[in-house]
């Protein structure tokens, strides 16, 4: 569960990303948060992700409460997610069978747990034929599905999907948010920040509008209303 | 860090070194160079060291006995001129001996053939523990009933004196200064090595890993480049020091300088490269990561 509370967010150049946000997603939700560039989606990001601290307003991720969090308990916090990114951000040098395995390292998994996990994982997103490819042999789709399923790998109870299908065409990025809607439906809560109108809609989720800082709009119907920003 | 993880950071940490294979052997490079100039510096130190306390062991002074002593009455200030603090050798010369060495200095001479043994005086020839308290001890000499006068070169032993102090003092300043430069050297080309495993770092963060996971591999890697430059420093500088040890031992102008045998420093020497290597190994890992650790 994702909760902000009258957070606010000034840059140290100035810049106010956010002016009262809040926000509540609670556990098993798919959400849309979408708004133009600069609106402030990455930085909400960032604060779920405790990659920087709220200028003002209180905020609790998973049962942490972020703005009293030690920085040595931040790691704790974050196996609770699992992070997308638009630019895949895989290891060139590993195949995508170790690209799972580092991350599953990297919180102290043991051998037995890595064997039993990754090759479920891998089948989910629909990539187990080809574990010992790099990630330059495969389709932009398919880098996206390894980092989809290394954000799975180790349970977190949340996706933090940012801009997941901005590098991908569209018949891909359908793929993409198709399988997020599956991983969701298995019992994950979903944020999706994207911009993308048409892929929004053709969904009927909870779509999250954010403009200048400030939350405009958040509705059931799955609808990413353009001209009311 | 629990057992299970050990190989594996130092599988990570071996692997690190292969996959940046390049910038690995900058290191070590940058490692051996250091330490190379380190240990060159710090050897020339021990050896003028050395060299000044081989001098001041041969700076003797000369104790005149007074005339009208004989031979026993003149062997019997040998034990209050021992009892004196500082004196660290005391050997009785008679007169006859002191002739014999005047002319066989003198060889060829024949001016000084025959000359009576009675116109020198019985003397002693005393070293010093401590050159530095020499005005002191040359006091307390000539204090000595039947000590008619002493011979000291004190200005020869203030040389000695100042010369190892400007080398001890240099050589410290030196080794401080380069020490600091390797550090310095091994944590840029660490950090660039590590710049290019920035996405790795972010990653790993992302995920959930502590900062500790994430440097025990650089740690490992650090640990044994360290070893490695060490290694191949100590065997440079052995040959090196062989060479230049060899060529100054030949060569009859420089016979003054003590060259000490490699072998009897070399586990000293192995002991602080070592040591150095890894200090700026592991230090230079740590120095280079910090910054990549902020996510």
């Amino acid at each position: 569960m994702v909760r902000l509370i009258g957070v606010y967010k000034s840059y140290d150049n100035g810049v106010r990303a956010l002016k009262g946000v809040n926000l509540r997603i609670d556990d098993g939700e798919f959400v849309f948060l979408v708004g133009p560039s600069g609106s402030g989606k990455s930085t909400i990001v960032k604060l779920i992700t405790a990659e920087i601290e709220p200028t003002e307003g209180k905020l609790m991720v998973n049962g942490f409460h972020l703005n009293d969090l030690r920085a040595s308990k931040i790691p704790r916090m974050r196996r609770t997610l699992g992070i997308v990114f638009q630019d895949f951000r895989l290891i060139e040098n590993k195949t995508v069978y170790e690209n799972l395995t580092f991350a599953m390292r990297a919180v102290g998994a043991s051998r037995e747990e890595i064997k039993k996990r990754i090759p479920y994982v891998l089948e989910l997103v629909g990539l187990d034929k080809k574990t010992r490819r790099l990630p330059h042999e495969l389709s932009g789709g398919e880098q996206q599905r390894v980092a989809i399923a290394r954000a799975l790998v180790n349970n977190p109870s949340m996706i933090v999907a940012d801009e997941p299908t901005g590098n991908l065409d569209p018949a891909r990025s359908l793929e993409i948010m198709m399988l997020l809607e599956r991983i969701n439906s298995l019992g994950t809560t979903t944020l999706v920040v994207t911009h993308e109108k048409e892929l929004v809609n053709r969904f009927s989720k909870r779509v999250v509008a954010i403009d200048n800082g400030r939350i405009v709009s958040d509705g059931m119907d799955g609808y990413y209303n353009y001209e009311t920003m | 860090m629990k057992r299970c993880n050990f190989g594996y950071f130092l599988a990570e940490g071996i692997r690190g070194i292969f996959i940046h294979g390049v910038m690995s052997f900058a290191a070590v490079v940058s490692t051996v160079a250091c330490l190379l100039i380190m240990g060159s510096f710090t050897l020339v130190a021990v050896n003028v060291g050395a060299s000044i306390v081989n001098w001041e062991q041969k700076n003797e002074i000369l104790a005149y006995v007074d005339d009208t002593l004989s031979e026993n009455d003149a062997r019997a200030i040998e034990s209050k001129i021992r009892a004196i603090p500082n004196v660290l050798e005391c050997t009785f010369i008679t007169r006859e001996q002191a002739m014999e060495n005047f002319v066989k200095d003198k060889a060829g001479d024949s001016l000084y053939r025959d000359l009576p043994a009675e116109i020198l005086r019985h003397r002693y020839s005393i070293r010093l523990e401590n050159i530095e308290d020499m005005e002191t001890t040359v006091a307390q000499i000539e204090k000595v009933q039947g000590i008619a006068s002493v011979n000291a070169l004190q200005e020869v032993s203030n040389g000695f004196m100042t010369v190892r102090n400007i080398v001890g003092g240099v050589a410290i300043i030196l080794i401080i200064v380069l020490l600091v430069v390797s550090i310095f050297v091994i944590s840029n080309t660490i950090r660039l090595a590590t710049y290019a495993r920035r996405e790795e770092i972010a990653i790993m963060k992302m995920v959930g890993a502590t900062n500790w996971f994430i440097r025990w591999p650089f740690i490992y890697e650090g640990l044994i480049l360290g070893i490695l430059g060490a290694v191949i420093a100590f065997f440079c500088q052995w040959g090196i020091y062989n060479a230049i040890g060899g060529a100054i031992s030949k060569t009859d102008t420089l016979s003054l300088f003590t060259v000490i045998p490699f072998r009897s420093m070399a586990l000293y020497v192995g002991e602080i490269f070592l040591g150095t290597g890894l200090v700026i190994g592991v230090g230079g890992s740590l120095l280079a990561i910090r910054k990549f650790l902020k996510v």
